[in-house]
């Protein structure tokens, strides 16, 4: 039966795609999104099984790829990801039969979206090299179509799609590179005889295949520096798109990292996991300043996908220091912890940005400085946006608060050490972890309050319409998901356990509790999220009573009366007189001004007959992204300089080419000799 | 700071407060305080005058803070709204829109002859007209400028302490 | 019969807290104006003038700019029911409180943010300039005390190996040596540099000013009238008493009822009245002889908050 399911995701995603590609415009998004249905469906009943047996399932055939065969294994931590996933495709499909009209429903689309949704659920499935890489391909490929969607009307599409294709490929290269260093000293290319053998390599070579790997994957989790194609690309790419991308795709990342870091490799020295923190608080620091000075909706929530994949890999780092310094108990919660917080992730980035993108269906915008007045216009996306926004922001009764709580909790458990590395390394990664929450709270104050709230900032804004009801089911489902999982989040941990148990080198289980509360095993530490919510709604029905009540209703004035602003007294007070995004993040981008480096121009203009009388003045300011300016462009801009001379040997003689021919042969001949 | 001097200023001040006698009988029944008068104070166009007598009210010697009053910065935390001045022509609508602005139930205080008929400034260019010919007057305090004992008696009259 | 009891003492213990606290926010903010009106010369208005403030605020009409939405009356509710929640089930009066064992310092913080969040989206509801920027510097002051906040409590919790509040002031009651450990004053003297800046007071925001470009949090009120404006005075005013009432049983937890039992109960009620007006006292002394200081000087003062707690935390760790 377990067999069935497998086989199941792969065709109905196949057949999904040809009768996406194929069908006329009527019937193609719908049949898609049914059978993409069947195929996630399908997913979470394996998953399911998995982890409430234990077992694993497993495949194998030579059928499709002659050469290597397909290998397929689903062990507890795959089933995890697989389960995510599906949810996050379950809510994006259904968005997608509303948002079609808005471009995605042409046969590229059709095809390519069912088909990127089943490759991302069958990569927790690979178990061979070969496997792996040709689903990860298929992966980056047909997101890549999907970015490219409507690309005539855009050139920012376009240039999008080009960073993301190279740096992909990249980082798939690294990939590639660190599977093959695997499986050449394993002499097989499943995962499994690749685990048999990987004791037995030596420590440089462990050592940079799981520099190779980190590289790789952090660079499609998102991790800075590796992430400057995440906000060009997530931004790019049309709603469902989007979700799929930020809330499934960079899961696949940091279920890389643990597959080749814990299973594969069967963990590491303490300088691993200090690399994975490093990169995790860099990412998290960067990735939450940006989002904070951000005035692009979708830029900003991508680079939240940046930070909160930095919290991942801190999470990550601390459980694998903490187990290679012989703190089991510790490095269990830093686990789970991390695997909480990438699936929380899932849901309140999918619920975001599938809000984002009927933000940008209705209005046509995705400048914050030009919305505003949405909260009452498209109320239902508005909610959506809201509980989103206080889940990436950690705050109670949502379900960030639950992994951050955790987390504290396993570097809190973790401090009392003599390991000078550890002590460092924690405490820098408790003060990085409250800096970008409190930046995260000020991106999302700023992205709700000057999206949705206040007055209208533009005539688009002012007359935008709410989404269509598959949009707003699908985005309502995973902000409703937000919310239950934040009441009880015990819902998910016995998997997560599971998961984590199976991710090996930690202990069985390291929270437990019941409906009401969680409780950490072995430490003191309690958290009761769902008293804690009933609490908080107890205490604001009893203030609404008590409002209600100490009113006097015996005057002639109205009980709340819809009044003009006070404005000073001022005459007129137009919606443009509101803060902008830009105005908001101000205070904070003059505290990092050295970290952002923002571009600034001004340009004045004087009238022709006097140098003191001023024409017009124009200022204008960029918050382009520091390392891609600085590194990246730089650094396309020596290759290009070096293709330039290359080309110099190219002159045409048949000869030279012949002698590059010979020169290289011998070269080859003398190093395999 | 030594404990002398946080005894003379902390427990027992020095009287520079002037003791006002009781409370007058609470002549003006437009507004129940229960003892909580806060008041948003607008300058309509005057010579400056009355305010330097409002603001030797609310200082050391008179001191009508004791008496539940306080200047606050918004119409809307404010009862009552002070006017000062004639309404110069540039006044008239800042004006009512800081008095619209003002939540019910809520007073109108006029002080000084300039707010109640335009004082010396009577048929100047610039000047509209007096305070209550812009917006409905509750309270007027008389003189030019009026005394701070005068205004705070006004006062004490409203909040009844 | 014994399990109704306790569950009835405990319910009887949460509302006597948030009632003693519901209460004494207005007194202290009455306390710490009488003692500046003091150092100022003048008499100054009585103690119990915010309390009548509130009444007559209770009683007086709603008002709500045109164009906002459900968030701009929501605001103040959030705000006074977070302070509320955290009120029932922390350590102020006795060391025992309602729900204790799932009373976490982290949640604490994390449902008081709640609030602040919630009034900072209500000011940008507002659609003025002024609440964009209350709101905006808001915001930015609390980013920069989470890291100060966040070290401080993990500096105090490395020590006491929980982050249970409650443990945490038993913990300081058992064995005060824990309270001279350089640890717990460096935490605590970040402590204090945070309420400041979160509550709104000198050096951070000075509350009483007119100006509003001047204002950090008073600018995220000025279009609030009636009743809300009454929850958001409310609400502040037991945010300041709660994050004192902690700061004090934490620094100096003698006086916190560690029995049960009314007289206990009253007992701590007193002690933390005693410590809350004492320490409020001497703020207000301290924000007479204070200036505000620059917007971008804070971030300075906030680093050297989070200095404090980061030493705290390492000389916890290497005992």
């Amino acid at each position: 039966m377990n067999v069935v399911y497998v086989v199941t995701v792969g065709l109905a995603g196949l057949i999904a795609a040809i009768l996406g590609g194929a069908l006329p415009l009527a019937s193609r998004v719908g049949a898609a999104v049914a059978l993409t249905w069947l195929s996630c469906g399908a997913g979470i009943a394996a998953a399911v099984s998995v982890l409430s047996s234990g077992h694993v399932i497993s495949l194998s055939t030579t059928a499709i790829l002659p050469l290597t065969g397909v290998t397929l294994v689903l062990n507890p931590l795959g089933a995890l990801f697989v389960i995510s996933i599906s949810v996050v495709a379950l809510a994006s499909t259904l968005y997608w039969l509303g948002y079609a009209s808005h471009g995605l429903d042409t046969r590229s689309a059709s095809s390519a979206l069912p088909l990127f949704v089943t490759s991302m659920l069958l990569v927790p499935f690979a178990a061979s090299v070969a496997t792996f890489l040709v689903l990860w391909e298929m992966m980056a490929l047909t997101s890549l179509v999907l970015v490219l969607t409507d690309q005539s009307r855009r050139e920012a599409a376009r240039s999008a799609a080009q960073w993301y294709a190279v740096m992909t490929h990249a980082g798939a290269a690294a990939i590639l590179l660190a599977l093959i260093l695997l499986s050449a000293h394993s002499g097989g290319q499943t995962f499994a005889d690749i685990e048999a053998h990987a004791r037995h390599l030596s420590g440089a070579v462990r050592g940079t295949i799981f520099v190779l790997a980190l590289l790789g994957f952090g660079s499609k989790a998102g991790a800075v520096p590796l992430h400057v194609w995440l906000p060009k690309a997530h931004a790019e790419a049309p709603g469902p798109a989007s979700a799929l991308m930020s809330g499934a795709m960079v899961n696949l990342g940091i279920y890389g990292i643990i597959l080749v870091g814990n299973e594969l490799l069967g963990g590491g020295p303490v300088w691993w996991w200090l690399l994975v923190s490093l990169l995790g608080v860099v990412s998290a620091l960067y990735g939450a300043l940006y989002a904070a000075t951000s005035s692009d909706l979708k830029r900003l929530l991508a680079y939240s996908t940046t930070d909160n994949m930095g919290l991942v890999l801190i999470a990550l780092g601390a459980s694998g220091l903490f187990g290679a310094v012989g703190r089991p108990t510790t490095a269990a919660i830093a686990m789970v912890a991390a695997l909480l917080l990438l699936i929380n992730h899932s849901v309140f980035k999918g619920a975001l940005f599938l809000a984002a993108g009927a933000v940008q269906a209705a209005t046509g915008t995705r400048d914050l400085d030009r919305l505003g007045g949405l909260m009452r216009r498209m109320p239902v996306t508005g909610v959506v946006f809201f509980v989103g926004a206080l889940s990436v922001a950690a705050l109670p009764p949502f379900n960030g608060f639950v992994g951050e709580w955790l987390l504290f909790q396993g570097l809190l458990h973790g401090l009392p050490t003599s390991n000078t590395s550890v002590v460092i390394s924690v405490a820098v990664a408790v003060a990085a972890l409250a800096l970008t929450g409190g930046l995260t709270v000020a991106a999302f104050v700023k992205a709700t309050g000057i999206g949705f709230l206040g007055r209208a900032r533009s005539i688009e804004a002012a007359e935008a319409h709410e989404a269509a009801i598959t949009m707003r089911l699908g985005a309502a489902a995973l902000a409703t998901l937000c919310l239950v999982l934040g009441l009880v989040p015990m819902l998910v941990l016995p998997a997560i356990e599971r998961a984590a148990a199976s991710a090996g080198r930690v202990s069985a289980t390291s929270a437990t509790g019941g409906w009401i509360s969680l409780h950490l095993l072995g430490l003191r530490g309690v958290l009761a999220p769902s008293l804690l919510a009933g609490g908080l709604a107890i205490a604001v029905l009893v203030v609404i009573v008590i409002r209600r009540l100490t009113h006097r209703r015996s005057h002639a004035w109205p009980a709340v009366n819809p009044v003009e602003p006070w404005g000073s007294g001022r005459k007129l007070q137009t919606a443009r007189m509101q803060y902008t995004a830009t105005s908001f993040a101000e205070p904070l981008q003059r505290v990092f001004d050295d970290v952002i480096r923002p571009s600034r121009d001004l340009d004045v203009s004087h009238f022709v007959e006097s140098r003191y009388y001023i024409e017009r003045i124009a200022y204008h300011t960029s918050n382009d992204d520091v390392l891609e300016r600085h590194f990246y462009r730089p650094f396309i801009a020596s290759v290009r300089w070096w293709g330039q001379r290359a080309r110099r040997l190219q002159n045409g003689s048949v000869h030279r080419y012949l002698a590059f021919g010979f020169v290289a042969l011998v070269i080859v001949l003398v190093v395999v000799a | 700071m030594s404990f002398r001097f946080l005894y003379q200023t902390v427990v027992h001040p020095r009287k520079v407060v002037k003791d006002l006698g009781d409370a007058p009988t609470p002549q003006y029944t437009a507004a129940t305080l229960h003892g909580s008068l806060q008041i948003r104070h607008v300058d309509a166009g005057s010579c400056n005058g009355c305010e330097l007598e409002v603001t030797s009210a609310f200082a050391p010697v008179y001191d009508a803070e004791r008496f539940g009053v306080r200047l606050v910065a918004s119409p809307r935390h404010a009862d009552a709204l002070l006017v000062t001045g004639p309404v110069t022509k540039n006044m008239v609508e800042p004006l009512r829109k800081t008095l619209e602005a003002m939540p019910e139930p809520r007073l109108v205080i006029s002080l000084g002859d300039c707010a109640h008929n335009c004082g010396i400034f009577n048929g100047a260019y610039g000047v509209e007209g007096s305070v209550s010919d812009v917006v409905n007057v509750d309270v007027h305090i008389a003189g030019c400028p009026p005394r701070p004992e005068v205004i705070v008696e006004t006062l004490r009259g409203l909040t009844g302490r | 019969m014994n399990g109704l009891t306790h569950v009835l003492t405990q319910v009887l213990v949460a509302l006597f807290q948030v009632a003693a606290v519901a209460v004494g926010g207005p007194l202290l903010l009455g306390l710490m104006r009488k003692v500046r009106s003091r150092l100022e010369g003048r008499a100054g208005a009585p103690i119990h003038q915010p309390l009548l403030d509130l009444r007559k605020l209770f009683a007086k009409q709603r008002m709500r700019p045109r164009d906002s939405s459900w968030v701009f009356g929501a605001g103040p509710v959030v705000l006074v029911a977070t302070v509320v929640a955290v009120t029932a089930v922390s350590p102020l009066v006795s060391a025992s409180p309602p729900l204790g064992q799932s009373s976490d310092f982290f949640a604490v913080v994390f449902v008081l943010l709640l609030g602040s969040v919630l009034l900072a989206l209500s000011a940008l509801d507002t659609g003025t300039a002024f609440g964009g920027m209350g709101s905006s510097r808001s915001m930015t002051i609390g980013a920069l005390c989470e890291p100060a906040l966040l070290v401080a409590i993990l500096a105090m919790a490395i020590a006491a190996r929980t982050s249970n509040l409650p443990a945490l002031v038993r913990v300081g009651i058992s064995h005060p040596a824990v309270i001279a450990s350089p640890a717990r004053i460096l935490a605590l003297a970040s402590f204090l540099v945070v309420i400041l800046a979160e509550s709104g007071r000198l050096p951070v925001d000075n509350p009483s000013t007119h100006l509003e470009l001047t204002m950090i949090h008073e600018a995220m009120v000025l279009e609030y009238s009636g009743a809300d404006l009454g929850l958001i005075i409310l609400g502040e005013s037991m945010r300041l008493v709660f994050l004192l009432g902690l700061f004090v049983n934490l620094f100096v937890p003698w006086g916190v009822a560690d029995r049960p039992g009314v007289l206990f109960v009253g007992l701590g009620l007193l002690a933390l009245v005693a410590k809350v007006c004492a320490v409020g006292a001497t703020i207000a002394v301290f924000e007479v002889f204070t200036a505000k200081l620059r917007l971008f000087r804070l971030p300075e003062l906030l680093a050297g908050g989070f200095v404090l707690a980061l030493l705290g935390a390492l000389t916890a760790v290497v005992r």
